[in-house]
């Protein structure tokens, strides 16, 4: 499988974990690591999450497989940006023009990172 | 990060360092061996613990902060990576792989200097 193509499918499967997982923390907040876990099997949405998270890790068990890891690694990171625009977009989160800055800066480091 | 609570300093560095340490490892262990059976071998299997210490330590970060504030500052773990590649897994990292590290540690300074909760300033 080409190797971009692996990279927007572990880009998509990751945000949509972390979407998911970023609202429904924010409406059960935990105080550990220990009750986080426990608090994992009582949301089907949570658990959702974790699938995301598992076909975005085989993808990235693949992607590492055949790149260097100096490449598979910041690749990943352009869910970045598609993150930033979904947490103001579906988590209403007032993401003000600071962190579009630091989002776009660290887009373009990306990019960077590809050449 | 200064002025920030210190648990949430020290869960930022834990998610950082596991997610690290686990995708050196596993990236290691990944392409030790041709076959599938890879996956089972004792690099993988460290690798992929220490990933989900990373998950667990991330969710907890997220329900104390903002995904928008979390995703940047926990990036500086991708900085650290290309660091290691180089160093440990003696990966040749060109100078616009040098150049994309420096602008992705400077998006992480700009966020890291926002509130980590909107409407605290």
């Amino acid at each position: 499988m080409n190797n971009w193509l692996l990279v927007a499918l572990i880009v998509a499967s990751t945000a949509g974990s972390d979407v998911l997982q970023s609202m429904e923390m924010k409406r059960h907040a935990r105080s550990s690591i220990g009750s986080a876990a426990k608090h994992l099997f009582q949301r089907p949405l949570l658990l959702l999450s974790i699938v995301f998270m598992a076909v975005s890790f085989f993808g990235f068990l693949l992607l590492l497989r055949a790149a260097d890891l100096s490449f598979a690694v910041p690749a990943t990171a352009a869910s970045f940006v598609v993150e930033t625009v979904l947490a103001r977009t579906v988590l209403k989160e007032q993401v003000d023009a600071r962190r579009w800055a630091g989002a776009l800066l660290v887009a373009c480091g990306v990019v960077l990172l590809a050449v | 990060m200064t002025g920030l609570p210190l648990k949430v300093r020290l869960l930022t560095a834990v998610v950082i360092v596991s997610n690290v340490l686990g995708n050196l490892v596993l990236s290691a262990g990944m392409k030790d061996s041709a076959s599938w059976q890879v996956v089972f071998s004792p690099l993988v299997l460290l690798g992929v613990a220490l990933l989900i210490l990373w998950v667990l330590s991330r969710m907890t970060l997220l329900s104390w902060a903002d995904l928008s504030y979390v995703l940047p500052v926990t990036s500086f773990g991708y900085v650290l990576s290309a660091l290691a590649a180089r160093f440990l897994l003696a990966e040749s990292i060109t100078p616009w792989r040098w150049a994309g590290t420096l602008l992705i540690i400077a998006g992480i300074c700009v966020v890291g200097t926002t509130a980590p909760k909107t409407g605290e300033r």
